[in-house]
């Protein structure tokens, strides 16, 4: 048994939300430099340049990136051998939540109810996925999602018989439709298989898959090199004004599905990525 | 180009898709649920908080002040949210309209009607955005947190205009 306090996770958490959302990783900072020195186009050169100068401002001053400092979802992953001290999991998870928006000034970006939209006030409720391990590791997965490229993400329940060239039209319309909504370039989730539900989460874990311990397999990596290289081809640009870089990067999940479908799913991120893992 | 609020939309006229322009004076935010209110108020003839009649409207909702900053970060929010209220607010005179993404034709028809031009903020540089933002209040609509109306003074705030007096698009012409 591994005992793990309910207050370490809760300042773990806290600290995470904040460092995410105003310190830019040193990935992304050199994913801005590399499509700095590819763009030919004046105004994409210099949206690329603002971008990252936007980066390090927020880093000198610890104000968000961007200030749709998003929902927060969290991939738990909880070893059968962990026990924790002093309460229970998912309180910890929504106290740490709760402090981290409050004391890092991010914004509140949360309704209670789709339809009558009252602001929580505290970017209550997170989006919690658990999964159960063996072993004596609790693991979390905590990304700050913003809304203006999630809601350009989409689903679709295909025919087995469109196979790759359909799941790739797919993507491509995805993004092309989305154009300069969620704030390219962008990193492009797809999730391939399992189910209805099962593959939009599939698509979401895709945006951080580096996270998770995936064997590589060559097919999927030349799929994904193919889909970026295709989707850079589309023009649409940093902000969309142009240019070859439309896409940061194309991370694809598969699973095992029905006889009968081919669920195929695209979470969109903006081209702030803003992610970490905590273990414990 | 340089622009002064409040907008004199004969200035507008020669602009052209791609441009960038330096906005100084006064911008209002205002995003789907402050929108929403406006569009109500209108409705029923009631005084708006703000003058509308060659307004710059800003889609943003920022995030909370910290101490000793002017505004959290601001960066724009996505534009087409608000396109189902934007005909009626260029009806009301305002000049510029500051967001991100492309807008519905109803809406680059109504800009063409009205003088008004769209442009568009860099997404996702909310921190850069507020470096630009010399005081904020709010105006309106508190209840409403981040999506409340703020008043901004704002000095060489940079956009790109997206949708020119000529019928241009920026996103459509790549």
């Amino acid at each position: 048994m591994k005992r793990i306090s309910f207050n370490n996770i809760v300042n773990s958490i806290k600290d995470s939300v904040i460092e995410i959302n105003c310190v830019a990783s040193k990935e992304l900072l050199n994913k801005y430099d590399t499509g700095i020195m590819r763009e030919n186009n004046e105004l994409s050169k210099k949206v690329l340049i603002n971008l990252k100068q936007n980066a390090i401002i927020a880093k000198e001053k610890m104000i968000p990136i961007c200030q749709d400092t998003g929902t927060a979802v969290l991939f738990l992953e909880i070893g059968t051998e962990v026990v924790i001290d002093g309460g229970f999991i998912y309180d910890a998870i929504y106290e740490g939540v709760k402090l981290g928006y409050q004391e890092g000034y991010l914004r509140k970006s949360i309704v209670d109810n789709p339809l009558s939209r009252n602001n929580t006030g505290n970017n209550l409720p997170p989006i919690i996925h658990t999964k159960l391990v063996e072993g004596d590791t609790l693991s979390i997965v905590l990304l700050a999602k913003g809304a203006g490229s999630e809601n350009m993400s989409a689903i679709k329940m295909m025919a087995p018989s469109e196979g790759i060239n359909g799941i790739e039209k797919f993507v491509l319309e995805t993004v092309k439709n989305a154009g300069s909504n969620p704030c390219p370039p962008i990193t492009v989730g797809v999730g391939i298989g399992s189910n209805f539900e099962g593959v939009a989460l599939l698509a979401k874990k895709a945006l951080v898959k580096e996270f998770f311990e995936i064997p590589e397999d060559p097919n999927i990596t030349k799929i994904e090199k193919d889909l970026k290289e295709k989707l850079n081809l589309l023009n649409i640009g940093p902000q969309g004004f142009g240019g070859k870089t439309s896409v940061f990067d194309v991370a694809i999940l598969m699973e095992p599905c029905h006889i009968a479908s081919l669920p195929v799913a695209v979470n969109i991120n903006c081209h702030v990525i803003r992610h970490k893992k905590l273990v414990f | 180009m340089k622009l002064h609020t409040p907008i004199d939309k004969n200035k507008l006229k020669n602009l052209n898709a791609g441009e960038e322009i330096y906005i100084s004076g006064t911008i209002y935010t205002a995003r789907d649920s402050a929108h929403k209110l406006l569009l109500q108020m209108i409705n029923n003839n009631e005084k708006l908080p703000f003058e509308l009649n060659g307004a710059v409207i800003y889609y943003a909702g920022p995030s909370p002040t910290k101490p000793g900053e002017i505004v959290g970060s601001i960066g724009p929010t996505t534009s087409y949210r608000m396109d189902k209220y934007t005909p009626d607010i260029l009806k009301e005179g305002a000049a510029i309209l500051i967001g991100k993404g492309s807008r519905n034709e109803e809406v680059k028809i109504s800009l063409l009607e009205n003088g008004a031009i769209y442009c568009a903020a860099l997404g996702g540089a909310g921190a850069l955005m507020a470096s630009k933002v010399k005081s904020s209040s709010l105006v309106a609509f508190s209840e409403l947190g981040p999506e409340a109306i703020y008043k901004l003074e704002v000095e060489d705030f940079p956009v790109i205009v997206v949708n020119d007096l000529k019928g241009n698009d920026i996103y459509e012409c790549h």
